[in-house]
Parts: structure tokens; C-alpha cells; sequence
């Protein structure tokens, strides 16, 4: 409590008003992205109620919040807690990771495009799948293990080809986009030589979906995520090789350890999501810059990344689950919303010039 | 602690180089360097381009590790230091640094207490004194708000060395702080560095306008190839024959009829 008011007293009686003294960061944040990051969750909760909501049994936000915590066990409270549940929670969590690895991607790199489904680890990861639905055969766990392997593998060889006396992060996109044109010939080459049932196993993993999402793959993913949880300890780092490697060298960080330990942060966090969900697309690029807009933040806000991915994530597949004709995996709405988000900035950015 | 002058005998400076040997990949840039950097004093490092001068600041800042040799500060190797603990007794401020979008000067400024910075600890009043006292001493104390990008270059070079002036440390490196900078800028520039250094700062600066540095250094480094030629007072240093074996030039050294300090003046090439 007394934390609280001191730090009440700090903001108030503050010549630079409008910032709140962070103390794991130890400097200040704007005040508005602390609202932004209040704003989004709460409009990411009651997105959620009304997700949970939704589907074959139609339940209103009340029952809904009954549903979730009854111990009757009605048949309202089955379909909400143990079919709902896990897709929402997913949503989010997947969403807020993404969201997490592109932000930490795109402040390395300096460059909106620096995220992880750029620069090839998500072709990666479908690959990986495709070998191991192919040797191994179909199922979900091997195609999993096939996209961490994957995804880990296509992130150390574009890493590898991108280090040059220290890595640059225009090096890395522009490796990475060379790895993914040539990943994707051969994934082409793999579905097209496959049996059918792997063939159709794997589009529909590579599609993206958290529809069929059960309990242990989401509370497997979830632990995944935190354990990763760590990383987060070397963002006052990135924060300073913001400011170039020079500056942040100047500063007493680590360069290139501080680097590598945030790549194997973000590579992990997209791992752990695409291992469960296949490679869903665009949350990790959009989401940190609609965070850093919404924020007026200096370089890329992670928390607000986090909220707006769970946000844009939650929201894309519940387009793709109710607002469609048919059932489609959210992969393909958030290509679709991705694609025209990339367009409106290029356009944005175009006129500005 | 610094070591003290004992009796009559001059102390040992804090930062020094010894025998060393600084290379990127397999491009050798000095071999066998030795250079001293006397405590207190307003050190300029000056030579030709591609001399090595900006190399052997990398070196001193720790951002360049010696192949060979070694750089040591207050007799400890620079690799023995954990990076913040470096960084809080020498800070440089680099020739090109990178102002995230949309950053303010306030906040800018305030990247120089990272090396003070704790895992789990409050920004402190201290913190906040140093930064408010490097933007009073550099003139942005009114800019404080508004977004670096939208500064000029002038105010932007003042904002990233107030920023290393936040970062309080005993010895300041510059690698070529007034490059890009009209005339006024530039002076007003080395003004500030000289008040710091009369402060107490050890300063070491890289600059390319030999009058700037006989005027503001008070220990002139001359270097050529990669290798210390001269060094001392610039009255004793700067002189008709140095010039023209490190700059290939012949000229006239004359008073500065402002400072007093020796002024370059080429007699070579062709004018009007």
C-alpha cells in the first residue's frame, strides 16, 4: 500500500508529469501507455465473455461468468469451461507471445519488418512439421516436435548467415526473406510428393488453427511460456541497444550476450506458439506497432504489444470461428487482417513521404 | 580508490594502453601501441583519416577488445570490469547513436543512468539530479519534452552528450563530437567539454580541426599509421615538422592572435 501512495506521490508531485516510475525497469514509463495496456485488457476481457459466450449454446455474459465458476457441474458449465475455455485462453496467451517475440524482434532488428514470420521462422517451423508428418507420420505431437525443430533450426541458420562482425538487423531480414522463398519451394515439394492423409494433416496444421485447442496442449504451452518467462530481465538491455550498439556498449551492457539471450527469448516464445497452434501469421508484425501508436511510446512497448496481441488474436478467431459462413482457422483471418494492416501502413507510410 | 601521488613521485595515470595490438577480423589497425591518458587533463587525439585514432578510443571505451596487449584502467585490465562497473567510471559518447522513434530528450538523457540501474531498484533522486544537471549544463533543460527527431542537428549532438554527461563518470571519451556541426555549434560544443574538464573530468576527444584541438586540449596525442608520433603540450607538439610528416603538408605555425595556442596555417595547394 505504502509502494502505492509513494509512488502516487512521486507521479503527482513530478516535474515530468504524465510518467510512472517503473521499479523492475527502474525509469519511467508514459502514463499512457499504462492506459493503453488497462484500456486493451479490459476490452480483451469482455471480448473473451463474449467469446466464451458464443457458439451452438448461445450464453449471455452473465451466465457465462456463472458457468465459469459454478461447481454444479451443469452441462453450460462443461461446454464453457472445458470446450470454450481453452480455445479464449489460447487466444490470448498465444496472442500476448507472438505478440511479445515480434516486439523483441522489431526493436532488435530496427525495422517493422524484423518479425519472426518474416524472417523465416514460421516457413521453418511448417517445414519442420512437413518432415516429420512425412518420416514419422501424421499426429500432433510429431508435427509439434517437427516445428520446434524446425522453426529452432531455420532461426540458427538465418542468424548464422546474418552475423557479420556482430548481427544487423537489416542483414536478418533480408536473409531471412532469402531462407523463406527457398523454405517454401520446399514445403511445396514436400505436400506435393506426400501421401494424401499427410497432405491434409499438414495444410491443416499449416493453416494455423487453436479450434481443436484441449487442455494439456495449452497448459503445456502455457508452462513452455513460462519458463521463458526470464527473458524478460534482458529488456532494460534492448532497451539500451535501442540506442545503437555503441551507445548501449557505453552504457555497461553486454552487446552481443544481451543479443543473442533476447533472440533466444523471441524464438522461443513464436517455438512454444507455433508448436501448438501452427504458424499463425501476422499478430507478431501488426501488434507492435499498433501497440507503439497506441502507446506514443519511444520504440516498441512489450506490455502494450502483449495486450494488443491478446486483443488482435481473441478477436481474429472469433471472426474466424463466428463471424464467417463456415469455421476457418484463425491463421487464414489473421493473413487476411494482417495483409490489409500492411497495406494501409505502406500506404501510410508512402503519402507521408 | 585512485591512487594517490606519493611524495614527489607522480602517480601512474588511471587509463593507459600497453603494447598493444587492436584489429578487426584480420585488418591490423595498431601493433605495439602504448598510449597514457593523464588524469584531469583535456586529452585530443588528432591524425590523419584511417590513423587509427577513433580505433584506439574503441579500445579505451572497452567496445574493441586488444588482440594482444593490454588496456587497463587503474591498473586493471578493461575486460576484468563488469560492464556496468566500467561504465560508470568511463563513458564515451559515440560517433553515431540511434534516437528510437518517437523518444523525448527527458528520456534520452535519463539512458545514460542505466550503468546505476539495479534489477529491482526505484530511479532515484540522484538519477533524477544528474539528468536534470546534464541538460542544464547543456542547454536542453527546455527542450526536455519534445521529441528528439524533431530537433536540429545542433540540439540533437548537445541532447546525446548530455546524455553521457548523465552517465556521471571520471573519464568522458568523444569520437569526433563536433563532425556535422556549423561553426557555432562546434565551439559551443568543445565549450562544454572544457567546462567539464575544469570540473574535473579527464576528457579524451578525437577531433580533426587541428586550431580546435591546440585550442582546447591540454595533452595532444598525435597519431600516424596506427602508432603514437608525438605527444605533450600542443605548444611543445604542434610545429612546422609534425605536420608535415603526419599530414603531409607544409604550413606555418603561428600564434592563435585569439587564444595564444599554436594555429595551423597550410602553405601547400593552390588557392584563388
Amino acid at each position: 500500500m505504502s509502494v502505492v501512495t509513494e509512488g502516487l506521490t512521486r507521479v503527482l508531485a513530478h516535474p515530468r508529469r504524465g510518467s510512472i516510475p517503473v521499479p523492475l525497469v527502474g525509469g519511467w514509463v508514459p502514463a499512457r501507455g499504462v492506459v493503453v495496456v488497462g484500456g486493451v485488457g479490459l476490452a480483451t476481457l469482455v471480448l473473451g465473455v463474449i467469446a466464451l459466450g458464443l457458439g451452438d449454446l448461445p450464453l449471455s455474459p452473465s451466465e457465462v461468468v456463472h458457468a465459469l465458476f459454478a461447481t454444479d457441474g451443469s452441462f453450460s458449465s462443461t461446454v464453457v469451461r472445458d470446450w470454450r475455455l481453452p480455445r479464449v485462453l489460447g487466444a490470448l496467451v498465444f496472442g500476448a507471445g507472438l505478440a511479445v517475440s515480434g516486439a523483441v524482434f522489431q526493436s532488435l532488428t530496427r525495422n517493422p519488418l524484423g518479425s519472426p514470420d518474416v524472417i523465416g521462422f514460421s516457413t521453418g517451423a511448417y517445414t519442420g512439421a512437413l518432415v516429420a508428418l512425412t518420416v514419422v507420420g501424421a499426429g500432433a505431437v510429431s508435427a509439434s516436435v517437427g516445428a520446434l525443430v524446425g522453426g529452432l533450426l531455420t532461426a540458427l541458420v538465418v542468424y548464422v548467415l546474418a552475423y557479420r562482425r556482430g548481427m544487423q538487423g537489416f542483414r536478418l531480414i533480408i536473409v531471412g526473406i532469402a531462407v523463406t522463398a527457398m523454405l517454401h519451394a520446399v514445403n511445396l515439394f514436400l505436400l506435393l510428393r506426400a501421401q494424401e492423409e499427410v497432405a491434409m494433416a499438414a495444410a491443416i496444421w499449416g493453416a494455423g488453427s487453436i479450434s481443436l485447442l484441449s487442455w494439456p496442449v495449452l497448459v503445456t504451452a502455457a508452462v513452455g511460456l513460462l519458463l521463458c518467462l526470464p527473458g524478460l530481465l534482458l529488456v532494460p538491455g534492448l532497451r539500451q541497444l535501442e540506442l545503437g550498439d555503441d551507445a548501449a556498449a557505453a552504457h555497461g551492457v553486454p552487446v552481443e550476450r544481451t543479443r543473442i539471450g533476447l533472440v533466444l527469448f523471441a524464438v522461443a516464445l513464436v517455438a512454444i506458439v507455433t508448436a501448438s497452434a501452427g504458424p499463425i501469421a501476422f499478430v507478431a508484425l501488426a501488434a507492435p506497432q499498433v501497440a507503439r501508436r497506441l502507446a506514443g511510446s519511444a520504440g516498441i512497448p512489450l506490455v502494450s504489444s502483449a495486450a494488443v496481441g491478446a486483443f488482435l488474436l481473441l478477436g481474429a478467431d472469433l471472426i474466424a470461428q463466428h463471424a464467417l459462413p463456415v469455421d476457418v482457422p484463425v491463421g487464414i483471418v489473421t493473413v487476411v487482417l494482417g495483409g490489409a494492416y500492411l497495406l494501409s501502413l505502406l500506404i501510410q507510410e508512402a503519402r507521408r513521404r | 580508490m585512485v591512487a594517490q601521488p606519493v611524495g614527489d613521485q607522480v602517480a601512474a595515470p588511471r587509463l593507459r594502453a600497453r603494447d598493444v595490438t587492436l584489429r578487426y577480423d584480420q585488418r591490423v589497425v595498431s601493433s605495439g601501441l602504448s598510449v597514457d591518458i593523464p588524469d584531469r587533463e583535456f586529452t585530443v587525439i588528432i591524425g590523419p583519416n584511417a590513423c587509427g585514432k577513433s580505433t584506439l578510443l574503441r579500445s579505451l571505451s572497452r567496445l574493441l577488445r586488444p588482440a594482444s596487449g593490454r588496456v587497463t584502467l587503474d591498473g586493471r585490465p578493461l575486460a576484468d570490469f563488469r560492464p556496468k562497473e566500467f561504465a560508470r567510471q568511463v563513458g564515451l559518447l559515440p560517433q553515431s547513436s540511434i534516437a528510437p522513434d518517437g523518444i523525448t530528450v527527458v528520456d534520452l538523457v535519463s539512458r545514460g543512468r542505466f550503468p546505476y540501474q539495479k534489477l529491482i531498484r526505484q530511479w532515484t533522486d540522484v538519477d533524477e539530479e544528474a539528468v536534470r544537471t546534464a541538460m542544464a549544463a547543456t542547454n536542453v533543460a527546455e527542450l526536455a519534452t519534445r521529441e528528439v527527431a524533431e530537433l536540429s542537428g545542433g540540439q540533437r549532438q548537445r541532447v546525446w552528450a548530455a546524455m553521457a554527461i548523465a552517465q556521471r563518470t571520471p573519464v568522458l571519451l568523444l569520437d569526433e563530437p563536433t563532425t556535422f556541426l556549423d561553426l557555432t555549434h562546434q565551439i559551443e560544443m568543445l565549450d562544454l567539454f572544457a567546462r567539464l574538464h575544469r570540473d574535473g573530468t579527464t576528457i579524451v576527444a578525437v577531433l580533426h580541426d587541428l586550431n580546435q584541438a591546440a585550442r582546447y586540449a591540454s595533452h595532444l596525442i598525435v597519431m600516424k599509421a596506427g602508432a603514437v608520433v608525438a605527444s605533450g603540450q600542443p605548444a611543445q607538439v604542434l610545429t612546422v615538422d609534425l605536420v608535415r610528416e603526419v599530414f603531409e603538408l607544409n604550413c606555418l605555425v603561428i600564434d592563435d592572435p585569439a587564444s595564444g595556442t599554436p594555429m595551423v596555417v597550410p602553405t601547400d595547394g593552390r588557392w584563388r
